[in-house]
């Protein structure tokens, strides 16, 4: 019965959002149900759609875990964007650096720059939270911005192959490969990017519930969210559950760059998100902050990433960013009813 | 010929600090009323892409201008119906308006102009550079006035301080804070018009590029009162003055010439934050206490 | 003046007001008593507007009405001075007064009319104070002038009290009865909640009892009853006055303290260099009007206040701790029970589990592991229910959410998991407020179980009468210095109400 209330406002956010979706699609000119059912269809056919929405989804069950523990802290972690860009560009550059190595070395060395890389990505923010009361909405957005242009400039003047004119980086070591599905799965073809790292995505879900909800770091981390002074009362220091928090919330973000480049592209490619961190404020928020919800968000949306791509290319004038009217739609219903299931907290102004 | 840069530099840092101004102004209503705003960013692109859109329909950009802020004002009325009436958490809120106008105006340029986001150049003659500006800075004693020497601004004040005292005087704090709310969304609209019709001839896609946080953190730095926030303003304004200066003239690579003013954002934050004291009932959603 | 007929009003499944029925005559001080939690804030602020009742009716002048808001009320000359003043800090005391019905135009405030309206206002009723003073300078008893000449600037010809005594000192209090009084002969109606008989009987013309949000009994005149059948009535059976207590046999000393001082965060200096020891087996209670530096004294010890703010030094059984965290105290035998249990002593949305290990999260054998990492869930749950047993919790399900439990039940689980300590030294801060009865004497009886076992105990209560029905040795604190130490068994409560305004018996 539990459950069932829990499935329902989120259920009910995204028909909102499809309904809302409705009226913007028709005031286009466009036919709602045509552009849905091409939404959904292209999603879920074998093995092109399951196969690309597991793909897309695998950097939105990792963002989806990130939002989600930063948010079990009381923190809002905008920068999921700017952490995995940052941890991309850190795998790639370990990639490309350390190529010579056996792929037992160097494929958990890239995975400890992606990770290593996100997590002091959002550290700095944290910091900046815990010792000075800098929100960290701000912090973490300025971030972004920064993580953007660094990799952008690393990527022109120092890692480019001479006279490629598309702004990437020279592909990482061959040792530093991660398997397609393709490879182990028979009848699924190898262009389809679908990779490891949504078996590693599934199995940081599984380690996300442990850590928070069987270890005492955990406890400590949703006590300070639930309530700071009583945490405090618990001998808990806010200061430091906020900056492990968001270190933690900053690796699960640069896990994104262990699929995106040892997966896909075996290299940094300069735009490579399509907005994998803010979609991953919606996924944990329709998710409840849970990691199995997350991951059934994440399906969802990278279903919605899958058949955007469809509904650009097969609609008269609907394009892709439909789906981000879609997310912001759904934020706003699942906020709007945290009024009914008692309270989600939020880290009061500094006071403890 | 110092002289003319030196002049130049002030035109550029008072054009630049404009959309900021209009924006952490906004944002002043809404906050000094309890209701965090994160949403300036995309009040600013609805303000700059209505009123891109509208002038180059009707080729007036007075009605491109009204119609931005009839946009920010139906927008920001969704932030305080989420906020205020379903109580919901006011960065959340804001954040899915933020990701809301990401969207919303690539789908409908999309559409309507069949473009990747950015609508049709206006002609010079349909544009409005000065008059945002003057309306800025303008805005600054009047928001002093009406904050500190009329009714409404009383009132909008206890509210933000201490909205239960404000109920038990008699005052409806539910509509004040939505009056707030929707003010700010008019002023960020100005803002976001002045970007698209005023700085430039066009919107394009995610143009505010950040100022709707940077405006933010104008308006904590700024402590929550005008003329403070205008300084703040101006500071930032001049910093971004600089970048543009500096871009060619100097060695340094153009990213980290950009970065300056999100870096220059978190330096401020945090070194200034602890200084600032935020309206009191800020970011709490007012329910009778048991 | 007004009747309330019948006001039923329901919070959530609380039944706060069922079916209250009261009648107040112009021109009297009418008293409304009751314990915490009988109803009569809810049924007042239902009166003012504040909430809307249910079912029932509001007459006023014998004429029923409508009272949906507090601006309704307010236009019928019913005014109210809140339990929490409702006061804006950063504004003026003419501003404040004014708020609502400001002098002037809508496009320009006339903030000089206000001021002078406020200075003859003042002046009339004999209630000084300064129009230009911001809030936050005013002393609490000076901040009480302010409601009051609110409600009088509305023309309140009825005027509504919630426990006005709660913050002032008794000279405080004589004051502003005086200024009752004064009222009343003006012909203003005055209506007082309150949990103090003393007051009632000396106060008032009426009054009304109420209980778990109904009225008791028949309309009162004061004259015609007396303190015993008061407290009957409200509590439903003879009051024990005086709880057993046996003779401490107190030990070593377990905490001494010297020259402890504490700042807050605006800087000021809220503990005044206190210097007192505690031994095992006895209770050393401190009596004090709120705010003289009481939940300082406590959050200090306990750990709780930035090291940066305090100085002195503070010793458990000779160790020095002043340097130790929340939670080494906890490891080193320190309960506390917090005064205010909802924002430091409990997670209401977790569960009762999860509540129970608050504080000791690390420690054996609630986590295994190195540095305490795994939580042992089958151990927690052992201690959870056996806690639960022990202290009597209700209802005794581990998995509820905290939120769900009584204020009560609530305060008893906090008590469980911090005796369950087996502590040395015991903080204990308000530990009835909000507590219905029955639980109260069980709370008591825990606390000199734990004293008699050996264990030392700091008590801080605002209520006078279980701080000296429980205590061995009391400490008067004013304006965050001990004015002195007195023996509460030889001590009659006058005395002890005088050390407390900071004046001297004889």
């Amino acid at each position: 019965m539990k459950l069932l209330r829990q499935l329902i406002y989120p259920l009910l956010a995204v028909a909102a959002a499809f309904l809302v979706g409705s009226i913007f699609i028709l005031l286009i000119g466009d036919d709602p149900i045509e552009t849905y059912s091409l939404l959904i269809g292209s999603a879920l056919s074998w093995p092109d759609g399951i196969g690309y929405t597991l793909f897309y989804a695998t950097p939105l069950i990792f963002t989806g875990l990130a939002v989600a523990v930063a948010f079990r802290c009381g923190l809002l972690n905008i920068g999921a964007e700017g952490q995995l860009i940052a941890a991309a560009f850190a795998t790639a550059w370990a990639g490309i650096t350390f190529a010579g190595l056996p792929a037992w070395i160097l494929i958990p060395l890239c995975c400890l720059a992606a990770m290593g890389t996100g997590a002091v990505w959002a550290g700095v923010p944290g910091v900046l939270r815990a010792r000075f009361g800098a929100h960290e909405v701000i912090t973490t957005i300025m971030m972004n911005f920064i993580a953007v242009a660094l990799a952008s400039y690393f990527t022109q003047y120092h890692y480019k192959k001479e006279g490629d004119a598309i702004l990437e980086t020279v592909p990482i070591g061959e040792s530093g490969h991660i398997a397609r599905f393709g490879k182990f799965l028979p009848g699924f073809p190898e262009r389809i990017p679908l990779n490891l790292a949504f078996v590693l995505a599934l199995v940081a879900c599984v380690l996300v519930w442990i850590f928070l909800w069987r270890t005492r770091w955990g406890y400590e981390i949703r006590a300070t969210g639930a309530n700071p002074a009583a945490a405090a009362y618990g001998g808990i220091s806010t200061a430091r559950q906020i900056v492990l928090a968001m270190a933690v919330s900053g690796g699960l973000a640069g896990m994104v760059g262990i699929g995106e480049v040892l997966g896909y592209r075996y290299r940094y490619y300069d735009g490579f998100s399509a907005g994998y961190g803010f979609t991953g404020i919606a996924v944990a928020l329709l998710g409840r902050n849970h990691p199995v919800g997350v991951l059934l968000a994440a399906l969802l949306f990278g279903a919605f990433l899958r058949g955007a791509l469809f509904v650009d290319i097969f609609t008269e004038h609907v394009s892709k960013d439909l789906v981000l009217v879609l997310q912001g739609v759904i934020i706003l219903f699942v906020a709007s009813e945290a009024l009914f299931r008692g309270r989600a907290a939020r880290l009061a102004r500094g006071k403890v | 010929m110092r002289d003319i840069f030196k002049i130049a530099l002030l035109f550029s840092t008072i054009r630049l600090a404009t959309p900021l101004l209009l924006a952490s102004l906004g944002g002043l209503w809404s906050e000094r009323s309890g209701v965090i705003n994160i949403a300036l960013e995309g009040l600013l692109l609805a303000g700059a892409f209505t009123a891109a859109v509208v002038t180059h329909l009707l080729h007036n950009p007075w009605l491109g201008l009204t119609a931005a802020i009839l946009a920010g004002m139906a927008t920001a009325l969704v932030h305080a119906f989420v906020c205020i009436t379903c109580k919901a958490d006011q960065v959340v809120s804001g954040m899915a308006i933020n990701i809301l106008f990401l969207g919303l105006p690539a789908l409908l340029s999309g559409a309507f102009f069949d473009s990747t986001g950015a609508t049709p150049q206006i002609p010079k003659g349909e544009l409005l550079p000065i008059a945002p500006i003057v309306m800025a800075f303008a805005l600054v004693p009047i928001t002093w006035y009406v904050l500190n020497r009329t009714r409404f601004g009383l009132r909008l004040r206890a509210v933000g301080e201490n909205p239960e005292a404000a109920d038990t005087a008699g005052i409806r704090v539910e509509a004040v804070r939505y009056a707030g709310v929707i003010l700010s969304g008019a002023l960020a609209a100005i803002g976001g018009a002045y970007l698209s019709i005023g700085q430039s001839s066009l919107f394009t896609r995610n143009m505010s590029a950040g100022r709707g946080f940077i405006a933010l953190a104008a308006l904590i730095f700024g402590k929550w009162r005008p003329v403070q926030t205008m300084l703040a303003c101006l500071l930032f304004g001049l910093a971004e003055a600089v970048t543009i200066q500096m871009q060619g003239v100097t060695p340094i690579p153009v990213e980290f010439i950009q970065m300056i003013p999100y870096v220059l954002t978190i330096v401020v934050l945090a070194g200034f934050i602890g200084l600032s004291r935020p309206p009191r009932a800020l970011g709490l959603p007012y329910e009778k206490k048991r | 003046m007004i009747e309330l007929r019948n006001i039923t009003k329901r919070f959530g499944n609380v039944l706060a007001n069922d079916r209250v029925s009261l009648k107040v005559e112009p021109g009297t001080v009418h008293a409304i008593v009751g314990e915490n939690g009988a109803g009569k804030s809810t049924a007042m602020r239902i009166a003012y507007g504040f909430y809307s009742a249910d079912s029932g009716d509001i007459l006023v002048d014998g004429v029923a009405q409508r009272i949906a808001s507090p601006q309704d009320a307010i236009s019928r000359h019913i005014g109210m001075v809140h339990q929490h003043f409702m006061l804006v800090e950063t504004m003026t005391v003419a501003e404040n007064i004014v708020l609502g019905a400001e002098p002037g135009s809508a496009a320009a405030l006339d903030l000089k009319g206000a001021e002078a309206q406020v200075r003859r206002l003042s002046e009339e009723l004999g209630l000084a104070v300064d129009p230009r003073a911001p809030i936050s300078e005013l002393s609490v008893g000076q901040q009480q002038r302010v409601e009051l000449l609110k409600a009088l600037y509305r023309q309140a010809r009825l005027l509504i009290l919630d426990e006005p005594t709660a913050v002032l000192t008794p000279q405080e209090v004589a004051e502003l009865f005086a200024i009752l009084r004064r009222m009343r002969e003006q012909g203003k109606t005055i209506v007082i909640i309150t949990h103090k008989l003393s007051e009632v009987l000396e106060l008032s013309d009426n009054v009304t009892v109420m209980r778990d949000g109904k009225v008791v009994g028949q309309p009162l005149k004061t004259k015609e009853t007396n303190a015993a059948e008061l407290a009957r009535l409200m509590v439903g059976r003879d009051v024990l006055l005086r709880v057993e207590k046996k003779a401490a046999q107190p030990g070593d000393t377990v905490l001494q303290v010297q020259d402890l001082k504490v700042t807050a965060a605006d800087r000021t200096r809220r503990l005044d260099g206190v210097s007192f020891t505690v031994r095992a087996g006895e209770i050393v209670g401190v009596a004090g009007v709120e705010g003289n530096g009481q939940t300082e004294l406590i959050e200090a010890l306990a750990g709780l206040v930035p090291a940066a703010r305090t100085s002195g030094s503070i010793r458990l059984a000779g160790d020095d701790i002043s340097s130790l965290d929340a939670r080494q105290r906890k490891e080193r035998g320190i309960a506390h029970i917090p005064e205010d249990r909802h924002r430091r002593g409990l997670l209401l949305d977790f569960d009762l589990a999860e509540n129970s290990i608050l504080g000791v999260q690390r420690s054996r054998p609630m986590a295994v592991g190195p540095g305490g990492v795994w939580l042992d869930e089958a151990a927690i749950h052992q201690r959870a229910e056996r806690i639960v047993h022990d202290f009597d919790v209700r209802p005794p399900n581990i998995a509820l959410p905290a939120r769900s439990l009584s204020g009560g039940n609530q305060q008893k689980l906090i008590i469980g998991r911090e005796l369950d300590l087996h502590p040395r030294l015991l903080l204990v801060a308000q530990p009835t407020r909000g507590v219905d009865i029955g639980a109260i004497e069980f709370i008591h009886r825990q606390i000199l179980a734990l004293r008699d076992g050996g264990c030392a105990v700091l008590l801080v209560s605002a209520e006078l009468e279980e701080v000296t029905a429980l205590a061995d040795r009391l400490l008067v604190l004013h304006q965050g210095k001990i004015v002195r130490e007195v023996d509460p068994a030889r001590t009659t409560t006058a005395e002890i109400g005088l050390l407390m305004t900071g004046g001297s018996p004889a």
